[in-house]
């Protein structure tokens, strides 16, 4: 097992917004990537963006400039 | 085969298209069902895809793009979606059974009112007619923009006006002209753009779509597995979850996005001249044949490549035969799902026989086909 690590985890709406999210930072050199939803998140399943732990600032800015809401911004170990 | 059946569905596709579906089959996941690689290469496809389709369509939300497996099922969304008991709806006699069906199941069903927009012997409306069958409980306008039949037009931005002047829903049926003619639906003032993905679009069968406009919510038609939301026991509020339970044509979809890059890079401007000449050259040479009846209105400034047609009293389904036995033509014969058309061009009973031109036609097919026609029309008649 990988060790875990604290990230900043972005939950979504929608896997589109995952999607959007995902192109967005990668066009900015945001650094993450998307991982299965966590279960302290949600119960559910679909896809989060896992970023570095002390990036709330970055990642509040990118996703206030890509247009997309976060339905959770959260620091968890993962 | 000389295939001159493009309007029931564009059987060659480009080679990008191909090598994209072929791509597909052995590299994405499932969309929306994972984080691995496989699952987000499936969801970046149909992400960029979306996208694209949203951009050429001028759908402002590319979230309101929602995939479907075809024109029906779009317009079956659309339809069923948004027309409540008890209201009105204006449609056309030009109508393809896609729209039709949905339309009378909701008649049936919510005693949904219909009035019908009717068509003249060569095809055409009166656009006053629209106006005139506006009722206060009237919710929408749902047409076609061309006639499978005929390849005649409706000139979308004058009904979409209308519709905004008495805030009515417009729902278009542009099954045979999105990828043939450019359709922006702000311009134009559609509400619900339903399309398909393998006529004019040129993308495999088992792809299309609709475009949803502003803040117009439609109930979900099919309610299922979403990848997200799991435990919630009714399907997700927010596009395009909502509209798209199950999984998703990925293989397809990434074929589609394909063939909009065709699109984009040849000009659909130049894709449509070089059909047009065809289906102009065609009918220039059969209109005079003696016994050949070519229906439509072929003085529009702007009409589908299709060129529809009965020698003499012959059935159509036996000429469409003796073209595809005897001279390796495949064209479509029959009623073609238009009764309401085909009642206005006084052919229920004979059918008509559809010769539909696509990009990758030549003149050299189109001379042979007319070649074949005069032929048939000599014996027959």
């Amino acid at each position: 097992m990988r060790k875990k690590e604290k990230r900043l985890i972005a939950a979504f709406y929608t896997t589109h917004d995952a999607m959007a999210f995902e192109e967005f930072c990668q066009e900015a050199g945001a650094e993450g990537r998307l991982i299965p939803l966590p279960r302290e998140i949600s119960a559910g399943c679909g896809l989060a963006w896992s970023a570095p732990p002390d990036g709330e600032g970055k990642v509040r800015e990118l996703l206030q400039s890509a247009g997309i809401t976060a339905q959770h911004l959260t620091v968890l170990e993962v | 085969m000389i295939y001159l059946d493009n309007a029931a569905t564009t059987m060659r596709k480009p080679d990008c298209v191909v090598k994209a579906v072929t791509e597909a089959l052995t590299t994405l996941g499932n969309a929306s069902r994972g984080a691995h690689e496989g699952a987000l290469s499936s969801n970046r496809v149909i992400y960029r895809a979306r996208k694209s389709l949203a951009a050429f369509f001028g759908c402002q939300k590319p979230s309101q793009m929602i995939f479907t497996n075809n024109s029906t099922e779009a317009l079956n969304i659309a339809i069923s979606g948004t027309i409540d008991a008890g209201q009105h709806v204006i449609t056309t006699c030009l109508e393809h059974n896609s729209v039709l069906r949905p339309l009378y199941r909701l008649r049936d069903e919510r005693g949904v009112k219909l009035d019908f927009v009717h068509a003249d012997r060569k095809g055409c409306v009166d656009y006053a007619d629209f106006e005139r069958l506006i009722r206060p409980e009237t919710r929408a306008i749902v047409c076609t923009h061309a006639s499978n039949l005929t390849g005649n037009m409706l000139d979308l931005a004058i009904i979409g006006q209308i519709a905004k002047d008495h805030g009515l829903l417009f729902i278009v049926d542009a099954s045979q002209t999105a990828g043939a003619f450019p359709i922006n639906m702000q311009e134009a003032g559609i509400s619900i753009l339903c399309f398909t993905g393998h006529k004019s679009m040129m993308g495999p069968q088992g792809t299309g779509g609709l475009c949803i406009n502003g803040d117009i919510s439609v109930r979900p038609f099919k309610v299922g597995g979403t990848g997200v939301q799991s435990f919630l026991t009714t399907q997700p509020e927010e596009y395009p979850t909502r509209l798209e339970a199950g999984t998703l044509n990925g293989h397809g979809i990434a074929g589609l996005a394909a063939a909009l890059g065709f699109l984009n890079e040849t000009g659909i401007d130049r894709i449509h001249a070089h059909e047009a000449a065809l289906a102009k050259q065609f009918y220039e040479a059969v209109r005079d044949i003696p016994g050949v009846k070519v229906y439509g209105d072929f003085e529009a400034e702007e009409r589908c490549p299709i060129v529809t047609l009965n020698i003499g009293d012959l059935d159509s389904a036996i000429a469409a035969d003796e073209l595809f036995c005897s001279y390796d033509i495949a064209v479509r014969a029959g009623a073609h799902c238009a009764p309401l058309m085909h009642r206005a061009l006084g052919t229920e009973e004979q059918g008509a026989v559809r010769f539909s031109f696509g990009y990758f036609n030549t003149t050299e097919e189109c001379d042979a086909a007319v070649e074949a026609v005069a032929a048939i029309a000599g014996t027959a008649i």
